[in-house]
């Protein structure tokens, strides 16, 4: 074995993975917890109130970054999926199950907020447009994957099934993005553009951006927390994780 | 300050959405804690389950 490929199988051990996975995650919580606190002060304080809306549009500093983490999540967790499927990597079969919860969660927040803002400026907390209804078609992506990773005995078989779902699932993905553009909605376009110029003032994109960033850093926490839990799970009857198993009820007893 | 919790008349809109935004992110977070205790509460069960087999059948 090469040097390469021995540090690949070493890293992508279980053992190794969960130390490594501990080391990095307080890190990710602590640095997305302080990007946050910052975005929000810009958000919330320093960017001018919007000509249009008011101070409802302060909304946006919440919930774009949270429906970009949702479609993120979703390519995080299929991408893991797939490498999972075809060379049958453990490790990705967990980060892929640890990504589904998380997703979940941010897709929830987007459309709640979402929801919330429509209120004032549309007038209604709903409409079955494109973008609303395809994004609540993926939380419910979401919640048939855990469902399934749940509903079956065997981890790694469940892990295999989910994924499965994940995979066909991500024909949902380029429906949400582009859906503002293919059909007319009450849903505003895109706001901050990866091509040309964005519609946004700079003193409004930052904290914009900065919050986006910070999800992303708490995503990974949050990853590598689950992904610890999902190793133990599957290598439950080990060694290593007998040890930690009986050092965590020495430390609940002390 | 009281401008500021208002945000305008939007006061009850914003701060909503921003409680939904912190509460979600803060259950998200506290759920591996708990389901972690929960897994290695069930290993010890059954490493005590099997060593009681052993035991038995030695």
């Amino acid at each position: 074995m090469n040097a390469l490929t021995l540090w690949f199988h070493k890293t992508g051990s279980p053992p190794t993975a969960y130390r490594l996975a501990g080391r990095i995650m307080p890190w990710c919580y602590g640095l997305g917890l302080v990007l946050g606190l910052v975005a929000l002060y810009g958000g919330l304080v320093l960017a001018p109130r919007d000509y249009q809306q008011g101070d409802a549009y302060r909304i946006i500093f919440i919930h774009v970054p949270c429906a970009w983490m949702s479609l993120f999540a979703y390519f995080f967790m299929a991408a893991n999926a797939f490498i999972a499927l075809v060379w049958r990597i453990k490790l990705s079969e967990v980060l892929a199950m640890a990504a589904a919860p998380i997703g979940a969660a941010f897709t929830f927040i987007t459309l709640v907020t979402g929801s919330i803002w429509g209120k004032p400026m549309w007038g209604t907390w709903w409409t079955w447009d494109a973008r609303l209804t395809s994004e609540l078609v993926l939380l419910f992506l979401y919640l048939g994957v855990i469902g399934l990773h749940a509903a079956i005995e065997d981890r790694r078989q469940a892990a295999r099934a989910a994924g499965f779902l994940a995979l066909i699932g991500i024909v949902n993905i380029p429906i949400v993005h582009f859906s503002v553009n293919w059909w007319n909605t009450l849903h505003q376009g895109s706001t901050v553009r990866l091509m040309g110029p964005s519609k946004i003032d700079a003193s409004m994109i930052w904290p914009l951006l900065l919050m986006a960033l910070a999800t992303h850093v708490w995503f990974f926490g949050s990853v590598l927390a689950r992904t610890r839990i999902g190793l133990l799970e599957l290598d439950g009857g080990k060694d290593w994780v007998r040890a930690i198993a009986l050092d965590d009820d020495k430390e609940a007893h002390a | 300050m009281n401008d500021f919790l208002a945000m305008g008349g939007y006061g009850a809109y914003v701060w909503s959405a921003y409680a939904v935004f912190f509460v979600v992110l803060a259950l998200e977070a506290l759920a591996p804690r708990a389901t972690r205790r929960r897994v290695l509460a069930d290993l010890r069960g059954r490493l005590k389950r099997r060593d009681a087999r052993n035991e038995a059948s030695a």
